[in-house]
């Protein structure tokens, strides 16, 4: 019954206390190790443990700390309440033992008394006790009836009796009261045995130590089935931090080594420390405390713990030492550690984005800024070009030496200004990539010669310009012509400028696949035709020599950088953008080429570029060579065509150039493919210094070049040749010049109605006769059916635009069919006869009409095969003097 | 009768004011010059024309710009001939607003857009009317029996 009782009242107990008195129960349990090790899997049989832990230091503990009284007073409660209990229960056992015994002895009494009757009878009779057991047998035979209620009948009978067996009657009855006194008697002893248990189960159970232990190890199994396998570690340590109590489940080291021993005394190595003076600190000032503490000891090597110090405070508030519990953490702290990893690179990856974001935001700023100069630099070219244009037209009249001198300085300056716009705007095509390099056919010798003759016209020192052209370089090649002077004149403008006296030389020839046909070709022009219509590539070196300044050794990889020149002084002393190296490198990549430098200080410098060409097919070049030679009849020809050897000096010297003895004078224009034909007439006919002032201008300007004065007979005679000729022979169409009498019909394209308009009557009154065509796709038609000798084409149409048609038109001029136009998807009629009759097809310069925006550039207008520009609206001169450059028999000239 | 003189001074103030204000530019001078006694009516005819095709474009434009979806290059394209045709009888203002609307067209901006439609309609119509009045000058002055004034 007790037990029951108290067994149920401990667990209720215990569950109740728990929470409480974590810290009173933990210490006495604890085994403390500061770093629990779960790597060790020794099992420590954990029951004992609590056995080890003295209990004079629980006594201590519950005496001195706060807590440990609260627990005990709960304790020592429970425990008066139990006794209690025992004594209540206790007394009532009592009680009934009493009440027993007073039944007894009442029943004794009444014994004794029946006694004293039968004594007073006894006394009557003498007592035989031996009778009384020799009469035992007899007596055995007599009691048949022996009950209490019998007894009474027994009375009455032996009442009756008496008389008959008195002594055999009371000698029965003695021995039975005997017995029965000894039954009670016994009974009584069996009770005082009783109750002597009881009080010594009573004393067993007073020891208040062995209950609270007996609670203790319930709290313990308890702690133990729910920290059986948790990676916890608790403990107690006093206020020298000496371990009192320890719990822990992986234990590494015996109770003894741990118990009195500080963290310090335990183990070595890297966190040992910090948690010994973390936990002095939370003993010092009194406040509980966890801390991340990452230990590497020898023992147990590197394991981050998560450890709670919690100060215990004695009843007089004075701390005595600490609890400590630990927890293993490490796999979490690597996956904090990962996470927070990760969470960086995330950030790190997004600072990353941004910033590139940025740049590509800074790239596109810059794009469009690099646009929008390109926009603008556009349009200060195009009025620009007009003033230039002005200006020249006004040198050719009359003017006094003051107003040449100062029209000269405004032609410089003006150049100057153009130069630079159209730097730049080549600059942006080719990073933008929309520069387009067309392919036509050219003659290195000549080109040479017009960039030397070009140069030398503006020339203002003593220098020697000169010009090397291997035998072995094809006559005619395919590529890029306006490019490639454009780097060429850049060079020698470059050499020049940095070279004050001495020689500026060209070298041309051929590097890595030299045509072995090339003398042969040149012996028989006539048999070219038949001969080959191979189109090999070959690379052509150019070297451009000087023997200038030079350039540093230092200053090498900067030079072909935007805006960089060799030096700030170079900059001040000569001037320039330093954009025209940055320039021809760039096109002479974009041509698949290759520029370099070697300089040498004092000395000179060489800029050497690569290039590859094509060898055209020479059957139709022969062709016009023949005419050409047909019409001139001039027998210098076949000398400067394969002229490899040309020499400038500057005007000052007194003569414009020499050539190797050959009659310069007579040098006619061959290249029929357009974009050089008026310089070159112009040069020839015209040896004014006005004239050659122009020459140094950039030569894919047509506008400019072309809009030199030419009323000189022998240029418009030139032009006529070269732009007028017909099917007819040279002779007819002189003889139409003269009379003046047949025009050459002029195709407008364009689409708006009020400018058509405008346009009509401009060239009535130009006396000119004019179709006009809506779009680019009617344009090839009309250029299919009809003989058209000059073409206004507008850039911005419906249905096909200008650049589109134009390329178109070459590609039929060069080709002979509309294969590409109806590849375009251009319906055109088959017209067999217009596709065959008109042998070879003439090239039709076609002028192109812009409005000034960027997206018809200049630029893009010759890239698709136009050969000038006038902008829009468009004005009465303009168009005159474009009628009168490029169809040269117009009456109104 | 004897206001020839009169008209024609006044005519000559008043072209005088279009081009010093800005609304023409030399090109219609260039137009005026165009015309002889075997186009009397060049100018007006090409002017027509214009008045004629601005309406047009003004319209398309104003559609264009009310689509939902705004095909920029669809209203350039308008723009560029507006300004084309502009500029050709030149009507100066005119083409410098098409510029303006153009970077507009550019840059995707719905709101300038609108607002150079708006100043477009506004300077066609000032121009339109000015050259009105200039044409009902010069009628007047034929009909009164004069010639018309050569500029400059």
């Amino acid at each position: 019954m007790e037990d029951d009782n108290a067994e149920d009242m401990e667990v209720e107990v215990l569950s109740s206390m728990w929470p409480e008195d974590i810290d009173a129960a933990g210490k006495k349990f604890n085994v403390e190790k500061p770093g629990g090790d779960q790597d060790l899997l020794e099992d420590v049989t954990f029951i004992e443990e609590p056995t080890i832990v003295d209990f004079k230091r629980l006594l201590e503990l519950t005496n001195y700390s706060e807590k440990g009284s609260s627990q005990l007073s709960y304790l020592v409660k429970n425990w008066e309440w139990k006794q209690e209990n025992a004594v209540r229960l206790l007394r009532e056992e009592l009680e009934n033992l009493s009440k027993q015994q007073h039944e007894s002895e009442l029943k004794k009494l009444e014994i004794l008394e029946e006694h004293q009757f039968e004594d007073e009878i006894y006394g009557c009779d003498k007592r035989p006790v031996s009778i009384l057991d020799g009469v035992d047998d007899i007596f055995q035979d007599v009691p048949k009836r022996r009950n209490d209620v019998i007894i009474q009948d027994e009375r009455l009978e032996i009442d009756d009796e008496c008389d008959i067996n008195t002594v055999k009657y009371w000698k029965q009855r003695a021995l039975h009261l005997e017995k029965m006194l000894e039954a009670s008697v016994q009974r009584e002893q069996i009770l005082l045995e009783k109750l002597e248990e009881s009080i010594e189960n009573l004393e067993k159970q007073s020891s208040p130590v062995e209950e609270l232990s007996q609670i203790l190890k319930r709290a313990d199994n308890f702690l133990h089935f729910v920290l059986q396998n948790a990676p916890v570690v608790i403990g107690h340590q006093d206020k020298e931090l000496r371990y009192r109590f320890i719990y822990n489940h992986f234990p590494s080291l015996r109770e003894e080594d741990i118990i009195g021993k500080t963290d310090v005394e335990i183990f070595k190595g890297g966190g040992v420390k910090e948690s010994q003076d973390f936990k002095r600190e939370v003993l010092e000032k009194g406040v509980p405390g966890k801390r991340e503490i990452t230990f590497e000891t020898e023992l147990f090597g590197a394991k981050t713990f998560l450890i709670y110090v919690e100060p215990v405070f004695s009843k007089a508030g004075e701390a005595i030492g600490v609890n400590y519990m630990g927890m293993e953490i490490t796999d979490q702290v690597k996956r904090r550690e990962k996470m927070a990893k990760l969470r960086e690179e995330i950030a790190v990856q997004k600072a990353r984005e941004t910033e590139l974001n940025k740049t590509i935001h800074i790239t596109e700023e810059t794009m469009r800024a690099k646009q929008m100069l390109a926009t603008m630099s556009h349009e200060i070219r195009s009025p620009l070009s007009g003033v230039v244009s002005m200006a020249e037209i006004l040198s050719t009249t009359k003017l006094d030496k003051d107003q040449k001198q100062l029209l000269s300085v405004m032609l410089s300056s003006g150049d100057l200004v153009l130069q630079l716009i159209n730097d730049i705007l080549d600059l942006s095509k080719v990073e933008s990539g929309v520069m387009k390099l067309e392919a036509t056919k050219f003659r290195p010798r000549e080109v040479i010669k017009h960039v030397l003759q070009t140069a030398a016209a503006s020339l203002k020192k003593k220098l020697i310009l000169e010009g090397n052209i291997a035998d072995d370089v094809p006559i005619e090649v395919i590529g890029d012509v306006l490019r490639i002077r454009q780097i060429l004149t850049n060079l020698i403008s470059n050499a020049v400028k940095f070279t004050h006296e001495g020689k500026v030389k060209i070298n041309l020839y051929c590097t890595a696949d030299p045509c072995p046909e090339r003398s042969n070709i040149l012996l028989n022009e006539h048999e070219k035709n038949e001969a080959q219509s191979q189109e090999t590539v070959v690379w052509i070196r150019c070297d451009v020599q000087d023997t200038g300044i030079g350039i540093p050794e230092t200053a090498l990889p900067s030079l072909f950088k935007k805006y960089m020149q060799a030096g700030a002084d170079t900059a001040r002393k000569y001037g320039g953008t330093g954009l025209g190296l940055a320039i021809c490198k760039q096109l002479v990549e974009l041509m698949g080429g290759r520029l370099t430098v070697s300089s040498k200080e004092h000395q000179g410098s060489t800029f050497t570029f690569v290039l590859p060409h094509k060898v055209p097919d020479l059957s139709e070049s022969s062709d016009e060579t023949d005419e050409y030679q047909d019409m001139d009849d001039n027998e210098s020809m076949e000398d400067d065509k394969t002229c490899g050897f040309f020499q400038f000096s500057p005007r000052t010297l007194g003569s414009l150039f020499s050539s190797n003895g050959s009659r310069q004078t007579h040098e006619l224009p061959r290249n029929v493919h357009g974009f050089d034909k008026v310089d070159r007439s112009s040069i020839i006919t015209d040896q004014a210094n006005t004239d050659h002032d122009d020459q140094d201008r950039p030569f894919h300007n047509p506008c400019i070049q072309k809009n030199r004065p030419s009323d000189m007979g022998l240029t418009r005679d030139l032009m006529r040749v070269n732009s007028g000729k017909t099917s007819g022979s040279i002779f007819s169409n002189t003889l139409e010049r003269s009379k003046s009498t047949e025009r050459r019909k002029v195709l407008l394209v364009e689409d708006h109605v009020v400018n058509v308009m405008v346009a009509k009557r401009m060239m009535k009154q130009l006396n000119q006769d004019m179709d006009v065509v809506n779009n680019g796709v009617e344009a090839l038609r009309a250029v299919q059916r009809g003989d058209y000798g000059l073409i206004l084409m507008d850039v911005c149409m419906p249905v096909m635009d200008g650049l589109q048609a134009t390329r178109l038109i070459r590609s039929y001029e060069r080709t002979g069919n509309w294969d590409e136009a109806r590849l375009a998807g251009v319906e055109l009629d088959d017209h067999p006869s217009a596709d065959q009759i008109l042998e070879p097809r003439r090239r039709i310069p076609i002028i192109a009409m812009t409005a000034n925006a960027m997206s018809e550039s200049a630029e893009e207008c010759f890239a698709n095969g136009m050969d000038s520009f006038i902008t829009k609206p468009v004005t009465l001169q303009n168009l005159k003097k474009c009628l009168e450059q490029y169809l040269p028999l117009n009456n109104t000239v | 009768m004897a206001a020839v003189p009169q008209l024609q001074r006044q005519f000559i103030e008043y072209t005088t004011s279009l081009y010093n204000e800005g609304y023409l530019d030399d090109q219609f001078t260039q137009l005026q010059k165009l015309q002889d006694e075997s186009n009397p009516d060049f100018v007006v005819e090409v002017v027509s024309l214009f008045f004629e095709d601005s309406e047009k474009l003004l319209n398309n434009l104003a559609t264009a710009l009310q689509q939902n979806i705004v095909d920029y290059k669809q209203v350039d394209s308008h723009v560029h001939q507006f300004k084309g045709s502009s500029s050709s009888i030149g009507a100066q203002r005119v083409t410098s607003v098409c510029v303006l609307f153009r970077n507009c067209c550019e840059e995707k901006n719905l709101d300038g857009c609108l607002r150079c439609l708006q100043q477009l309609k506004h300077e066609y119509i000032n121009v339109r009317s000015k050259l009105e009045a200039l044409f009902r000058l010069e009628q007047q002055i034929l009909q009164a029996g004069g010639s018309i004034p050569m500029m400059e």
